[in-house]
């Protein structure tokens, strides 16, 4: 309220008016406009305005729209001292305490426009433009997602778990088992694949998303009825970097009771069957087999720009290296946390290729690939299918 | 976009009548021997010799190339068969106590519009199982040991373990009623003072008197010998044996017959009338007394015209010193000869004059029917020479480790190759009888071979055998040896010129006078000379095999003897990589004096990888004079003209421990755990083989036992995780290829390698070959400079699944020719106008990628799709039948389901897919190989090949004919009404459950009897050199699945049967 009556009169344009808080704490100063200086400078000034030497910090600022948004790095830091008008408010969190969910959410109380957030957090919503990484990317990995709510039968859960490569093993483990169906001749039991055990901090087990006696039907569409365990093994395994399974969770409690008319499209997918799309097994058996109220409606080229396309070429000019020594050094370096442009897999190689000239992503194709960096200085040296 | 290329070709009916123009799936013949052999007949008259086997099949062989199957519906084992003569029918006693009559039928076959006659196939006619009491077979006194077919065809006596003898009319199979021959009749003629009150025990012997019909032989195991007429019901003679008996044989005039006892010994007796007791023999010896022998199990007595009679029979051997040989011994006047076998005899029989009117026998050859071979014995010549058989060759003399194939070979090497196969034939002992081949019935019709086709097999020993495939009949043609290559601990005793090994030599000292007859010889001296791989180029008969202690011999064809050194060359494949230490086998040591080699392929250069690893993948480029070889470690190229090793390159992950620890203590512990999944799979082989008896209740029990067993099973789990890249023996190298193509640029092409590894890396050198490539010099110029190598490209899957093969293709999408085919215009040269590409074939998917930039341009996800893996590709190209000139060329790939799946090449789109293998046969699916012409090979067990077709135009199958009595009946067929054909080949109700729902791509696959005969606990691991660690992973985990189905099997049973109820 009383910003309002706030009048920016008698201050020097060229100063910031500063609010900090901290916890119930706030702390007031100002900066220089024109010299605001570094982040890190800036990062020590809040630490010792609020006599928090040693406290790891995440700093976000309120910007216009009433966003909170992060400032960690010279770029956003300046972002911010230039729209600050006239107040830069900003909110000081324990670094291993902070709720990272509030970031770019409208938890500031500005109802309308999260264009800009939405700009600066997904950087590939436009992928035209330079982008300016404003925060660590690993925060905004997509792990796990449930998909295609619309179409599937309530009881019926379909989640994609995405493995960027990451460390994290999937961490799960499946077994043959056998389920009740319904059919005309009453009831029936049939062999299928059951989820038998959760490897503790795995990423299955961390999306809460799949859980053990969960029944598998699908795998990246694909129906498992009549496929052996080691099928079905296998056909996980070959689509570990973009696996999306369909189960029939155990616990039905939890499911998502959706009021009355069916949902629309909301996902934007169109909605024609997939079913036989991989229609290697003859169409007419896998329509007979396949359960009329599943429907697939997973985009062709979804699926077909999924990681494995990204066989990594490296092409060796040059003097002949016949033996080449260090070449399975660099598979022991740390795995280093790279960006991915992971929100839309369709994303084509000139955009990767854009991505790769913009410099700070040379090393993650290396860890990427696994493969040897001799030969990475080479400009355009790297690149993916 | 991918179903619309299905679906468009689902539908495309034109495009469905080319694929049946090419494609055919047909098991077509099984080469080798047949696996557990236990029954051996012989039609004099047709001169037609049966097999049977344990699984049930029964095999019949005549002259080479005629030969037909058949397979009982039970898997009992063929206890006897005996042949109605002339009638072209055959009965068969199975284990189980039944009585099976067989019939040759003929039937023409319609295929892809020609029609080729001569199928001939064997079909059960009728059946009878004694008594009818199975339930008590074991110790029941129906259990019948003993079949006489009377020469008049018309009846049958059956002597029982009871002593009974029952008879039964032919061909109806019916008993006579109310005429059975039991013991208290014959006992009530037995005088007093024989009887002691003891049974005579079982029939053992049933002989018809050889000139008076109606006049039977009875022999008791007690001794008892009796001479019965069956028109009167009455004994004539009584021969008061008091040793136990084991065979009779008649003396051709019906005057005499010898009886041969379980002490070893033998005896003849005369036959004279008006005698009624005859209480001694003529006379009686025991042939290696005087101390105690082993049972003669069978004796012939054959009558010859111009001297003694031969006398044959086999066991007999003392005892303590030669109890566990395996002989049979061919005695006439002072000839006394002890044929000493490698395994166990089955049966014997001689083949000799039957005709009436000849008043001797004179035997032509002895056939000796052997667990492991079979041998054939020339009685004609002096020395009693072993003719080797034109079919039934034991491929696994020595276990068969890897394979390879060669179509169209040409005329110049194939008679080389005869030549020296000739000269090493002619060693003392297995020389070529002058005789022809004694079993000769039956005419082979099938039109001549278009071309002469190679098969190579590697074995345990170090040994290459070369296979004439070119015809039904497998015969070989060519062995090479590679042991004298290297110093071994052993006796060289391949080398055929040790005088040891003479048995002329070894027979003045020795009684009994044994000569080793066969090449079964399952002993390897050493282990490491085993061949993993084999590379050969026919136009320039240049050689490559390579082992297990990661030798690569390069070896050159020669007429003539040579005596030479041989040259080594080491290549370090770890080169200066830190932290590995080698701790499996050493290498081989190489012969420092020159050795003497035979003609045929004599080695050149030996090169020797270190560490010594087995080598997984091996290619030659004769026309660069390259050699490159993979192991575990790396991989090396070889340039053996200048003798100079080009190239070195580790493919070692950092992480893996496992590669450096050597084959040989993996493989130990693969067998363990292979064991005792046997062991598990013969426990619920025994719960779940039950005789299904079908009465409503054990259903029901059944089930509910079966519902117990599955909750007591903590169930099978598998771990989901995508492969990481420090998995074990990520570096291993599965496939080499050379190619001249553009790797570097689109504008030169010139000489490159690819190696993919188990990793799922490949890796392309640009090669400087001195006269090869563009703007140079033609080729075979003495070029100055070495072969260079440069690396041009390296690829790394992001599945990182093994790479199987990698195949350059030209501009219009075909695979390059093979070296030498184009210069020498054997084929059509390669388009180098039009961009290249290569085709990778992971374990999990098919792509083809652009050249030279590796863009990808098709791909099949066949694992993310079908769940299962590939195992085996090849390029084939396949012939229509409609057209004459049309063809295609296919990938074909084997998965770990053990089914084909053809893809067109390069858009990799699926054409048809067929069960081939059962996934359970790893080792069938293991030794695999294709031909260029759509057919291929895999071993259903250790000593057979299965050859199949893939192609609807080149099919390699038995068409013959037999001329008999009876008009063979003809039926106009197709294929799938022609009975189980296959040896011994079970459709595993298993598989039935999970296979066909998916099998419905285009065209059906035909009813074809998965195959094998092999009980699966008899798999011995040692067939197969090129098992993974994932052939058994699979294996591991398939078994269970079995067990499983098994489980799913049981249990629908009693969930419909419950919907009955309800």
């Amino acid at each position: 309220m009383n910003k309002n009556h706030r009048v920016p009169s008698n201050r020097t344009l060229g100063a910031v008016e500063v609010k900090s808080k901290f916890g119930a704490e706030f702390r007031r100063f100002s900066l220089d406009r024109s010299k605001p200086g570094r982040f890190d400078e800036f990062y020590r000034l809040l630490q010792h305005m609020h006599r928090i030497p040693n406290v790891d910090l995440l700093v976000g600022y309120a910007d216009v729209h009433g966003d909170l948004l992060p400032i960690n790095n010279d770029d956003n830091y300046r972002k911010a001292i230039s729209v600050a008008d006239p107040v830069l408010r900003l909110f000081l969190q324990r670094k291993e305490e902070a709720d990272y969910s509030a970031f770019g959410l409208d938890t500031l109380t500005r109802p309308k426009k999260t264009v800009l957030a939405a700009m600066l957090l997904r950087p590939d919503a436009n992928r035209k433009k330079p982008l300016v990484i404003i925060s660590l990317p690993r925060d905004f990995r997509p792990v796990s997602s449930i998909i295609d709510v619309d179409i599937l039968p309530e009881t019926h859960r379909r989640v994609r778990l995405y493995k960027h490569g990451q460390e994290k093993p999937l961490g799960f483990y499946i077994r043959d088992g056998s389920s009740v169906r319904v059919t005309p001749q009453g009831l029936e039991k049939v062999p299928g694949i059951f989820i038998s055990r959760m490897v503790p901090g795995g990423l299955a087990e961390s999306t809460g998303l799949l859980a053990v006696n969960d029944e598998v039907l699908e795998v990246n569409g694909i129906e498992v009825q009549g496929k052996s365990l080691d099928q079905v093994t296998d056909m996980m395994i070959a689509n570990s970097h973009n696996l999306i399974v369909t189960v029939k969770p155990a616990n039905q409690r939890n499911n998502i009771v959706r009021s009355g008319g069916a949902a629309s499209g909301s996902s934007g997918h169109s909605s024609d069957s997939g079913t036989s799309f991989y229609g290697y097994s003859s169409p007419g058996i896998a329509l007979a087999t396949t359960p009329a109220d599943i429907i697939q409606n997973f985009h062709p080229e979804e699926l077909e720009s999924d990681e494995d396309d990204e066989d990594l070429v490296m092409e060796v000019d040059g003097e002949a290296m016949p033996i080449p020594r260090t070449s399975s050094a660099s598979c022991t370096i740390p795995f280093i946390p790279r960006y991915m442009p992971h929100l839309d897999l369709r994303t084509t190689n000139g955009a990767l290729a854009s991505h790769n000239r913009s410099g700070s992503l040379r090393t993650l194709s290396t860890a990427d690939s696994g493969l040897e960096g001799r030969s990475l200085e080479e400009e355009g040296t790297v690149i993916t299918l | 976009m991918m179903k619309f290329r299905f679906r468009r070709q689902g539908n495309d009916p034109q495009r469905e009548k080319i694929k049946q123009e090419l494609f055919a799936f047909n098991k077509t013949v099984e080469h080798g021997f047949p696996h557990q052999p236990c029954a051996l007949a012989f039609d004099p008259q047709l001169q037609l010799m049966a097999v049977g086997t344990k699984s049930g099949a029964m095999k019949i062989y005549g002259s080479p190339g005629v030969e037909f199957t058949g397979l009982h519906r039970d898997a009992a084992a063929v206890a006897q068969i005996h042949f109605l003569q002339g009638q072209g029918r055959l009965l068969s006693l199975l284990d189980d106590n039944t009585l099976h009559l067989w019939e040759l039928g003929g039937a023409s076959r319609d295929r892809g519009g020609a029609k080729s006659e001569g199928v001939v196939y064997l079909e059960e006619k009728r059946n009878y199982s004694l008594l009818g009491r199975p339930g008590l077979e074991s110790c029941s006194a129906s259990r019948v040991t003993v079949l006489l077919l009377l020469r008049s065809c018309d009846l049958l006596c059956v002597g029982t373990e009871g002593g009974g003898i029952h008879f039964l009319d032919l061909p109806r199979l019916s008993l006579r009623d109310n005429q059975s021959l039991l013991l208290d009749q014959v006992m009530q003629s037995v005088p007093e003072d024989y009887r002691c009150g003891k049974s005579l025990g079982p029939v053992e012997s049933l002989q018809e008197h050889p000139k008076q019909p109606g006049k039977i032989l009875i022999g008791y195991s007690r001794g008892l010998v009796v001479l019965w007429d069956l028109s009167t019901c009455n004994a004539e003679h009584m021969f008061l044996g008091k040793q136990q008996l084991e065979s009779l044989v008649w003396e051709r005039s019906g005057s005499s017959f010898v009886s041969s006892h379980s002490d070893g010994g033998y005896s003849v007796w005369a036959v004279a009338s008006g005698n009624t007791y005859t209480h001694q023999p003529v006379s009686s010896s025991i042939p290696y007394g005087p101390f105690p022998c082993k049972a003669i199990n069978k004796i012939l007595w054959r009558t010859i015209q111009s001297g003694c009679p031969v006398v044959l029979y086999s066991g007999g051997m003392p005892r303590a010193s030669y109890g566990d040989r395996h002989c049979v011994t061919i005695q006439q006047d002072k000839q006394h000869v002890t044929l000493d076998f490698t395994s166990r005899v089955i049966d014997f029989f001689t083949v000799h004059t039957t005709d009436l009117e000849h008043d001797y026998d004179d035997p032509k050859a002895l056939v000796v029917l052997l667990e492991e071979e079979l041998v054939v014995i020339d009685l004609l010549t002096t020395g009693w020479p072993s003719v080797p058989p034109p079919y039934l060759a034991p491929l696994h003399s020595s276990a068969i480790t890897t394979s390879c194939h060669l179509d169209n070979v040409p005329a110049k090497l194939w008679d080389r190759l005869a030549a020296a196969g000739n000269s090493q034939g002619a060693q003392p002992g297995v020389r070529h009888a002058h005789g022809s081949w004694p079993i000769c019935g039956g005419k082979n019709l099938a039109p001549p071979p278009r071309q002469q086709e190679l098969l190579l097999t590697g074995h345990e020993d170090g040994t290459v055998r070369f296979w004439n495939v070119s015809a039904v009949a497998m015969t070989p043609l060519y062995k090479l040896s590679t042991a004298n290559v290297f110093h071994t601990d052993c006796d060289p005793n391949d080398d055929p010129l040790d005088p040891t090994n003479d048995p002329e030599a070894l027979q003045e000292e020795e009684w009994p006078p044994f000569r080793k007859v066969g090449c079964f010889d399952p002993y390897s001296d050493d282990p490491r000379l085993g061949i993993q791989k084999i590379s050969l180029c026919k136009y320039s008969c240049r050689l490559v095999v390579a082992g297990t202690a990661g030798q690569v011999i390069v070896l050159g064809l020669s007429d003539e003897w040579s005596d030479h050194t041989v040259d080594v060359s080491t290549v370090d494949l770890l080169q200066d990589r830190e932290g590995f230490t080698w701790k499996g086998h050493d290498r081989l040591e190489p012969r420092a004096s020159p050795a003497p080699f035979p003609p045929g392929f004599q080695p050149l250069v030996l090169v020797q990888a270190l560490p010594p690893a087995s080598v997984t993948s091996v290619m030659l480029h004769a026309e660069w004079n390259l050699v490159a070889f993979g192991t575990s470690h790396g991989f090396g190229l070889f340039d053996y003209h200048r003798r100079t090793a080009v190239l070195a390159r580790c493919t070692l992950h950092p992480n893996d421990s496992l590669a450096m620890e050597g084959p040989l203590s993996r493989v130990k512990s693969l067998k363990k755990s292979l064991r005792q999944s046997f062991r598990r799979i013969r426990k619920s082989r025994v719960s779940g083989k039950k005789r299904p008896i079908p009465t409503p209740t054990s259903k029901i029990q059944e089930a509910n036992a079966a519902l117990a067993d599955q909750e007591e099973v903590a169930p099978v789990q598998r771990r989901i995780e995508p492969r990481s890249a420090d998995d074990s023996l990520s570096g291993v190298v599965r496939c080499l290829c050379f190619a001249d193509t553009y790797l570097r640029d689109g504008t030169h092409h010139g000489p490159t390698l690819w190696a993919g590894t188990n990793s799922g890396s490949v890796y392309a050198y640009a090669l400087e070959v001195p006269g090869v490539g563009s703007g140079r010099g033609r080729p075979g110029g003495e070029g100055s400079g070495c072969v260079e190598a440069v690396l041009g490209k390296e690829i790394q899957l992001m599945h990182r699944a093994p790479v199987v093969s990698v195949c350059v293709l030209d501009g219009r999408g075909k695979p390059l020719p093979e070296p030498y085919q184009a210069s020498l215009d054997l084929a059509t040269a390669p388009d180098m106008t039009n961009p290249h590409s290569v085709l990778i074939a992971s374990e999990e998917q098919l792509k083809v990628f652009s050249l030279p930039k590796v863009g990808a341009k098709t791909k099949f996800k066949l694992t993310a799709h079908e769940g299962c893996r590939v195992r085996r590709v090849a390029m084939v190209t396949v012939c229509s039948t409609a057209q004459e000139d049309y063809s295609e060329t296919s990938l074909v790939c084997l998965t770990n389901l053990g089914d084909l799946h053809l893809f067109n090449v390069p858009a990799l789109r699926p054409q048809v897919r067929y069960d081939c293998i059962r996934k359970e046969d790893i080792s069938g699916i293991a030794s695999c190989v294709f031909t260029r012409n759509g057919q291929g090979f895999y071993l259903i067990s250790p000593s057979e090949y299965q050859r199949f077709s893939l192609s609807a135009k080149v099919i390699t199958e038995p068409l013959c004919t037999v001329e008999l009595e009876r008009p063979l009946e003809t039926h106009i067929s197709d294929d799938a009404a022609i009975p189980l054909r296959a040896n011994g080949t079970h459709r595993n109700q298993a598989e039935g459950l999970t296979e066909d729902p998916q099998c419905g791509l285009s065209s059906p696959p035909p009813l074809s009897p998965l195959d094998s005969p092999l009980s699966m606990a008899d798999v011995s691991l040692d067939t197969t050199g090129e098992l993974t660690v994932e052939d058994v992973r699979d294996f591991l985990t398939s078994v269970d699945e079995v067990e499983n189905n098994l489980r799913n099997i049981t249990e629908e049973d009693g969930c419909s049967l419950g919907v009955l109820i309800t």
